[in-house]
């Protein structure tokens, strides 16, 4: 396998990790309705930690997507 | 890749010099630059009309003083009294963020201008990280002295544990900077990315014929939702740096 194409497969293979950040993403925004649906009272005070939790989810997915860019543009 | 479509994705974030050249001079006044000082403008406009200090507000000073709200609640509840201190730092990151997003979505390429954000390079928000890491080192050091350090042990921590958790708690505050400089700049690459992507979908749909036109729609109505969807994005990464900034800060000023 020549250079060019174990970049681009590689780079493909690296961006996996952007599907399971969607996951945490999601679980992150699903759990908090679950609650808040529950409890609305409550709902409002948690915001700043929900979106802590989705900062951290996502910049797990952006590392991955960083890495794949590195990947495909590596000389 | 891009040799035979010549769609460049990379190329809008090419930096390069409105006078003179890169290598001629370190100053050098770069796209870069010009769209920093638009932001500042703007910015300044947009803080200048909502200073009127009406005892009934206009529109105008409603925005604004949403804004600044915001922030200050945003500080207060997250250092506590002391916070206030700490707002003119919070609140310039935000705004700059904010309105720095916001004006690379515009479409100013319709108008024959090249659009360019500024939080797309490393550079920028990677110094926003450092100038908000120094705020924590500096205020941590100066009210605690080498007392700063129990930061890293948490309550209640096992002998036995300490200097495992110790190191691993280190990591994780070293980490920062470049969790708060990596989030806001890919971020703000993907979504610049995929939109001009797509973008060149709908014109190779147009061009290549058959069952092309459809592929085109298809790629047209998803930049819209795409679109919709950078803007919420937009907010969110000025909203999160804003309050990690102010965690982070909290941190330094209350020691947990």
């Amino acid at each position: 396998m020549d250079f060019a194409s174990a970049q681009v497969i590689g780079a493909g293979l690296a961006a996996i990790g952007v599907g399971a950040a969607a996951v945490g993403v999601g679980n992150v925004f699903g759990s908090f309705l679950e609650s808040a649906i529950r409890n609305p009272a409550a709902a409002d005070s948690q915001q700043g930690r929900l979106f802590i939790g989705f900062a951290a989810a996502e910049l797990l997915g952006l590392i991955a997507f960083a890495v794949a860019m590195i990947i495909l543009y590596a000389r | 890749m891009a040799a035979e479509s010549k769609i460049d994705p990379m190329h809008q974030f090419q930096i390069s010099p409105l006078a003179g050249d890169l290598d001629g001079s370190p100053f050098v006044f770069t796209n870069s630059a010009l769209w920093m000082l638009v932001v500042l403008a703007l910015i300044w406009v947009f803080m200048l009309g909502g200073m009127k200090r009406q005892l009934v507000p206009g529109r105008w000073q409603v925005m604004v003083e949403g804004v600044t709200g915001f922030i200050h609640s945003m500080v207060t509840t997250n250092i506590g009294p002391e916070g206030r201190k700490y707002m003119p730092w919070v609140f310039t990151v935000f705004m700059f963020i904010l309105f720095a997003n916001l004006l690379g979505l515009m479409p100013f390429a319709l108008v024959g201008a090249q659009p360019f954000t500024v939080t797309s390079q490393f550079t920028v928000t990677g110094i926003m990280a450092i100038i908000s890491f120094a705020i924590v080192l500096i205020v941590g050091f100066w009210k605690h002295g080498f007392h700063f350090f129990s930061l890293f042990i948490p309550h209640g921590t096992p002998k036995v544990m300490l200097p495992m958790i110790f190191l691993i708690e280190l990591l994780s505050f070293m980490v920062r900077p470049f969790s708060l400089a990596l989030r806001l700049f890919v971020a703000m690459i993907a979504g610049h990315i995929l939109v001009e992507v797509f973008g060149s979908f709908v014109v190779q749909g147009i061009n290549a014929g058959g069952i092309g036109p459809a592929v085109s729609v298809l790629s047209f109505i998803f930049i819209i939702g795409v679109m919709a969807l950078e803007i919420l994005v937009c907010a969110i990464q000025a909203y999160v740096f804003a309050l990690l900034t102010s965690l982070y800060i909290n941190d330094a000023v209350n020691l947990h």
